[in-house]
């Protein structure tokens, strides 16, 4: 069932292999890697990144403030929306771009909702989680669409979801009449902010408890094994009696749900939307973190961890650069050296390349034999 | 076989879902859900009684409407104004990108339209658009935003005076007598009129005052989320600020969430004063409230000056000032009332 062409991270463990080699193959070495850079660089350069402080927010709240918080509060979207790009490369060799835009559409429909269709509104017009019900339905069926188009027509991903990216933020836009709403009422506020009395901002918490379930998820279904069989070898999966259409379209409607809760966090953060530059470009973040976490764009094998981790690590980078000032405009291009450094080195031929480089030093002729 | 149907089938799809919501999208869409007749359409076209007939050709040429709260007002007033109804057959095009709306407005001077309204997103790269205009005589009008260009080149302008807009804020803010002011400068796209203007007057300020100092300048490009980030990672460092001076309200809103979620103080009463611009009715609650210091009108209302220069031009008349800019003014939070809200608000 595993062919090793599609799977290129298949840990053979040999005999003499030394501990570096073994330590570059693992999966999750270059996020861990990137992360530990980035920490270091800021303790060098300024070690008061880290302090956190306790301060009281405008309604007297005692909340947690401080550059690792900012880390861990702003990244919960990225992270919600690379756990579910990652079962969406895995099982269908291809990513969904429209990510950003159907952020959008779950914003507009909640605060719809939650606003009763006028444009300012200071106390909620529905129960919240009757809102985000419905959220979650609409971007599911969207991811449906999507997952449709990719399983069933055998379009490819990027082009299939081309269309909702194209689409979408207009459809937000339209959702609302073409009116900027604004959700006055507190409560609103809290899954984006602080939850009263709690220090830890409230997105950490959603986030966190989107990984357990997925987790749970992972560990006692046959979800992730599924995913993995038709990433890998479609038509083999059928023959042993998957049906690979369903699972593909199956992780489209996971990250359509994934999306609809980290564009409830996003207009969550503020009670505003504004379709144009909601989660504007996030789709790229996205995938990046998935490439990073050393998951193969491919398809095939995946590690979850490894693409939470690439989330944390872009958006670490992030405030890493607005914290030394470094223009906002030129922001892109600083990411971008960073990010080629990272997936070039994350390349399976880089890094076996790596491997082998240290492990001949070492072991001279041994390595004749490992080869 | 069932490759091709497969790839007609999506392009169907592709087609409809970006005609469905042209609004932000790269589409033109003629005024009125597509039933505009041609003006030489014979008797079953409703003749509009106020021109001669005949309807003005517009091409419309704006920003995209879900930029901000004053480009939404600002893109409905155009379209409420420019209908059938009122004796024009327009054409309506959003963009940010300039590129996109130099290219459509190339193929609207093609397309013979009798006069071009233009909202540049940036305010240079126009001179071939302008040029060709001329050649075709096709009269172009500016509206809401300046483009470098000689005045000859356009018939008028309705704008908003951003240099004058930032200039008024400026001066508002040095006026509040602070010691030292350590400011938060968060900008709009930049390039555009409005980032240029409310850039300017403030640059100039800091520059030649001892005791103006940026704590960060920083663009936001209009946007809320990255306003709060900005201010946020300010607050994280730790180093001290008394002024937030956004270029529009939705970067001033982003900021304002980021003070209030680290528990500091602002407004009327408060330890930061907080300034934005553009003409959200909530902005200017904000203000009325106390809970912002400063709001610079800028007036999105621009589409009845341009209505009557065009009857006047098409009735033989030229305008009587080239430039024309909309009358604005600083809100503060110590004068403001709410008649002014009622008034200016969007």
């Amino acid at each position: 069932m595993m062919t090793p062409v599609k799977n290129p991270e298949i840990k053979v463990k040999q005999p003499g292999e030394s501990f570096f080699k073994r330590l570059v193959r693992q999966q999750l070495f270059i996020p861990f890697a990137a992360l530990a850079l980035l920490v270091i660089f800021n303790l060098i350069a300024d070690p008061s990144f880290f302090a956190v402080t306790i301060k009281e927010n405008s309604l007297g709240n005692p909340v947690l403030s401080g550059n690792i918080i900012s880390v861990l509060d702003n990244a919960s979207e990225l992270v919600i929306l690379a756990i579910g790009m990652t079962l969406v490369t895995a099982s269908s060799g291809g990513q969904d771009i429209s990510v950003g835009a159907t952020m959008a559409i779950a914003g507009s429909v909640i605060l719809r909702m939650v606003c009763g269709g006028q444009v300012t509104a200071d106390t909620l017009q529905m129960p919240l989680f009757l809102a985000v019900l419905v959220g979650i339905v609409v971007t599911a069926l969207f991811g449906a669409f999507n997952g449709t188009l990719v399983a069933y027509f055998k379009i490819q991903p990027m082009v299939a979801t081309l269309i909702m990216f194209t689409a979408g933020r207009s459809i937000a836009a339209w959702i609302n009449n073409n009116q900027l709403p604004i959700m006055n009422d507190i409560s609103f506020k809290y899954a984006g902010t602080f939850l009263p009395g709690i220090p830890v901002p409230t997105p950490i918490f959603i986030t966190a408890f989107v990984i357990l379930l997925f987790w749970l998820v992972l560990k006692f279904t046959t979800l992730g094994l599924y995913t993995q069989s038709v990433g890998i070898n479609a038509n083999s999966s059928r023959l042993n009696g998957l049906d690979p259409q369903k699972i593909k379209l199956l992780t489209y409607v996971i990250l359509g749900v994934c999306v609809a809760v980290a564009g409830f966090i996003r207009v969550s953060r503020s009670g505003s939307i504004n379709y144009s530059r909601i989660a504007e470009n996030i789709e790229m973040d996205a995938i990046l973190a998935v490439a990073l976490g050393g998951n193969a764009l491919s398809g095939g094998k995946f590690n979850i961890y490894g693409s939470i981790l690439g989330a944390y690590v872009i958006q670490f980078l992030t405030t890493t650069l607005y914290k030394y000032e470094v223009p906002s405009t030129a922001l892109p291009a600083y990411k971008a050296v960073v990010v080629i450094l990272l997936v070039v080195l994350s390349a399976p031929v880089v890094r076996s390349k790596m491997a082998n480089l240290r492990f001949r030093a070492k072991a001279g002729s041994t390595a004749k034999e490992a080869k | 076989m069932k490759k091709v149907f497969c790839l007609v089938l999506t392009l169907c799809m592709v087609l409809t879902l970006a005609a469905c919501g042209g609004k932000t999208g790269g589409d033109t869409e003629p005024a009125g859900g597509g039933n505009s007749a041609p003006a030489d359409g014979g008797s079953d076209v409703q003749q509009p009684a106020d021109a001669g007939g005949e309807l003005i050709s517009v091409g419309i040429i704006n920003n995209d409407p879900n930029e901000s709260g004053y480009r939404t007002a600002n893109d409905a007033a155009m379209r409420a104004m420019f209908t059938e109804e009122n004796g024009y057959k327009a054409t309506f095009y959003n963009n940010n990108d300039a590129a996109q709306q130099i290219a459509t407005a190339q193929q609207m001077i093609q397309d013979e339209v009798d006069f071009l309204l233009l909202s540049p997103a940036s305010t240079t790269g126009w001179d071939t658009v302008l040029q060709d205009a001329q050649a075709a005589g096709t009269q172009i009008i500016l509206f809401d935003r300046m483009l470098e260009a000689d005045e000859s080149m356009y018939v008028a302008a309705v704008v908003s005076d951003m240099p004058a807009e930032g200039q008024t804020a400026v001066d508002w803010l040095a006026d509040q007598g602070l010691s030292e002011y350590n400011i938060i400068h968060i900008q709009g796209h930049m390039g555009s009129d409005a980032q240029l203007g409310r850039t300017g007057a403030l640059d100039a300020k800091v520059a030649a005052e001892a005791n103006w100092n940026y704590v960060t300048q920083q663009t936001a490009d209009w946007d809320e989320a990255t306003a709060r980030t900005i201010t946020q990672s300010v607050i994280d460092s730790g180093k001290p600020f008394n002024v937030v001076y956004a270029e529009n309200n939705g970067m001033a809103r982003g900021a304002e969430a980021a003070l209030d979620a680290a528990g500091i103080t602002h407004g009327k009463d408060g330890d930061v004063i907080i300034m934005g611009f553009d003409s959200d009715t909530w902005a200017m609650q904000s203000v009325l409230d106390g809970k912002w210091n400063y709001m610079g009108l800028c007036n999105p209302l621009q589409a009845e000056t341009v209505d009557s220069i065009i009857k006047d031009l098409v009735a033989g008349k030229a305008p009587a000032q080239k430039i024309i800019y909309t009358p604005e003014q600083g809100f503060d939070a110590a004068t403001i009332t709410p008649e002014d809200v009622a008034t200016y608000g969007t």
